[in-house]
């Protein structure tokens, strides 16, 4: 199976910061990528570069087999999309025409959103629970239908890959859970691959099918989640003293109050 | 989705509600004057027909300055609307970002040197282009720039060339300085060529109307865009050229009329929203409209003495816009 991306000896280009490991690994469909770190590890710069939002210190990410930079950005947006952590409205705008606007790399410049394309956005506000917001108002919506209605504009578009910034981010946990399960989903169902920033490592180990670890001094550790999901590895990352837990279905950690490691 | 409450169906009301009311303001701007025109006398001469009075005032004298205030107008109000998306700020026009002040200094350099209304609108331009590389090329500099930085150097700009104006006329013989001075805040008495005007607002309005996707994407920010498949950069640039030869047209024609480019894209989006494919061709006759408008006022309310048009627009914009303001608090 050829890779959705390829990552090949990726440096990330961190202002202020000695150049980290690099990273080399392929993303293929079905899998779905978690990236753990404290803040400040570079989880939102890896996804952003990526995107091709912003150069790398070294190294290539290859979309199909061409280099992302050389590709023209709305092929590229046909081959992923990206879920923001902040969310910046300038004007106003309805919820409707706000996932919409995914629909935009697959139109061409005299093109007008087809019944299809509305048909698209609908679809994707009511797996979101925003069917009945769509004509509201982006403004007036809550933190959590606002990072919802990101996710929706992300199913809209509906690229092979998807790179979320804590799409978790605001939302209640039932949101969190139908979020996760969706892009579950579509991962192992739809041969998408997902690649997405979490704080929470239970949903983490639970959902993804790799982790990727960012350490604050550029070191990266990276693999299955069976095989990278390790207490101690965990407690060095983020400096924090953890009790695992075992559960049928795997380890859970728990974050031990007071003390430091 | 029903063809009522489709988008498509408003923006066709849209249009045709402000072409309708285009044809009444020029009507209305034709009928009024010294001496006062019936409707059917108008209608009579644009059928070939009337007075030969009525013929001279008609086609003479009121309507050239009416289609050159309806095209600046229209100029204005696009030229508002690109520059908002682009610093997506309701309060960016191209007076607050200089690039009228670099038209003014270049058309007001040529009058000065006595050149012809070629050199002065070549001349108009290349003042608003290099006041765009100055305003582009400082607030962009190494890394990314924000709206604010672009904002604050457009500030700046503008205030430099408000005082190179001043000193051009103050070293300026006297005679011509009330005529300069009218010139500055908004004249159209002295504007005569309405097709200069005219084929720029409509070249450039079909020009921005296939960007009008990719510019309401832009206004979401340029990583949104970027990440939708807009290339920000170049989108960029082509949207400040746009409105540097946009301004460069209106100034030509009337000097510096401050308000329409600020109002009139605001005012729509508080009715219509803010899908660019329909606010540019709306504000391209709003604009029109309201410029006509007060032109029309401007040269009728206290005749046969006429006020810089630039004075009604401020009048009639600003108790507008607060209006519109307070009502879309809701």
């Amino acid at each position: 199976m050829t890779p959705l991306l390829a990552i090949e000896n990726l440096v990330l280009a961190i202002p202020g910061r000695e150049p980290g490991m690099a990273l080399d690994c392929d993303i293929r469909p079905g899998e779905c990528w978690g990236l753990l770190g404290p803040n400040g590890a570079g989880k939102t710069t890896l996804l952003h570069t990526l995107a091709g939002l912003r150069p790398a210190a070294e190294g290539r990410i290859l979309i199909d087999g061409r280099n992302l930079h050389e590709l023209p950005r709305r092929r590229v947006a046909q081959r992923l999309g990206l879920v923001f952590q902040d969310h910046h409205d300038g004007f106003p705008s309805t919820v409707l025409e706000t996932a919409l606007i995914g629909r935009h790399p697959f139109l061409r410049s005299w093109d007008v959103e087809s019944a299809n394309d509305h048909e698209l956005a609908r679809r994707a506000l009511a797996a979101m629970d925003l069917g009945n917001l769509a004509q509201r108002e982006v403004q007036t919506l809550s933190g959590g239908e606002r990072q919802r209605l990101a996710i929706a504009t992300l199913l809209t578009q509906d690229p092979p890959l998807w790179l979320l910034d804590e799409p978790t981010n605001h939302l209640d946990l039932h949101h969190q859970v139908a979020v996760l399960d969706r892009i579950r989903r579509e991962t192992l169902e739809r041969g998408k691959a997902a690649i997405m920033a979490l704080h929470d490592l239970n949903l983490a180990a639970t959902y993804c099918t790799h982790l990727m670890l960012m350490y604050t001094d550029g070191g990266l550790c990276w693999g299955k989640t069976d095989e990278v999901f390790h207490v101690p590895a965990l407690e060095r990352l983020f400096g924090q003293a953890l009790a695992r837990i075992d559960t049928p279905q795997g380890p859970w950690v728990r974050p031990m109050s007071g003390s430091g490691c | 989705m029903s063809l009522e409450t489709g988008p498509g169906f408003r923006s066709v009301v849209t249009l045709v509600v402000l072409a309708g009311s285009a044809a009444v303001a020029v009507l209305a701007s034709v009928m009024l004057g010294s001496v006062r025109l019936a409707p059917a006398e108008v209608l009579a001469v644009f059928s070939g027909h009337g007075s030969d009075l009525a013929r001279m005032l008609v086609l003479d004298l009121r309507l050239p300055r009416t289609l050159a205030a309806f095209a600046t107008g229209g100029l204005l109000a696009v030229a508002g609307a690109l520059m908002q998306v682009l610093l997506r700020n309701p309060l960016a026009d191209p007076y607050v970002l200089g690039i009228s002040g670099g038209a003014a200094v270049g058309a007001l350099l040529a009058m000065i040197a006595g050149l012809g209304l070629g050199w002065v609108s070549g001349s108009a331009f290349a003042g608003a282009m290099l006041s765009t590389l100055i305003v582009f090329g400082l607030a962009h500099g190494t890394g990314s720039w924000t709206p604010t930085r672009l904002l604050l150097t457009g500030v700046v700009v503008a205030a430099g060339w408000g005082a190179v104006i001043t000193f051009l006329l103050a070293v300026r013989p006297s005679p011509e300085l009330p005529g300069m001075l009218y010139w500055l805040m908004g004249d159209l008495a002295q504007a005569r060529g309405s097709g200069l005007p005219w084929l720029t607002l409509l070249v450039v309005v079909l020009l921005a109307l296939p960007l009008g996707r990719s510019l309401n994407v832009l206004a979401r920010g340029p990583m949104q865009a970027a990440v939708l498949g807009v290339s920000v950069y170049r989108l960029e640039w082509a949207v400040y050229l746009l409105a540097a030869v946009v301004t460069a047209a209106a100034v030509t024609t009337a000097g510096t009329v401050g308000f329409v480019g600020l109002i009139v894209p605001h005012m729509l989006r508080l009715v219509i929203g803010n899908d660019q494919r329909l606010l540019i061709p709306a504000a391209a006759l709003a604009g029109g409209i309201l410029l006509t408008l007060a032109d029309t006022v401007a040269r009728t309310v206290i005749a046969p003495q006429q006020l810089p048009v630039g004075v009604i627009t401020a009048m009639l914009g600003v108790p507008l816009f607060l209006f519109l303001l307070y009502r879309s608090r809701t």
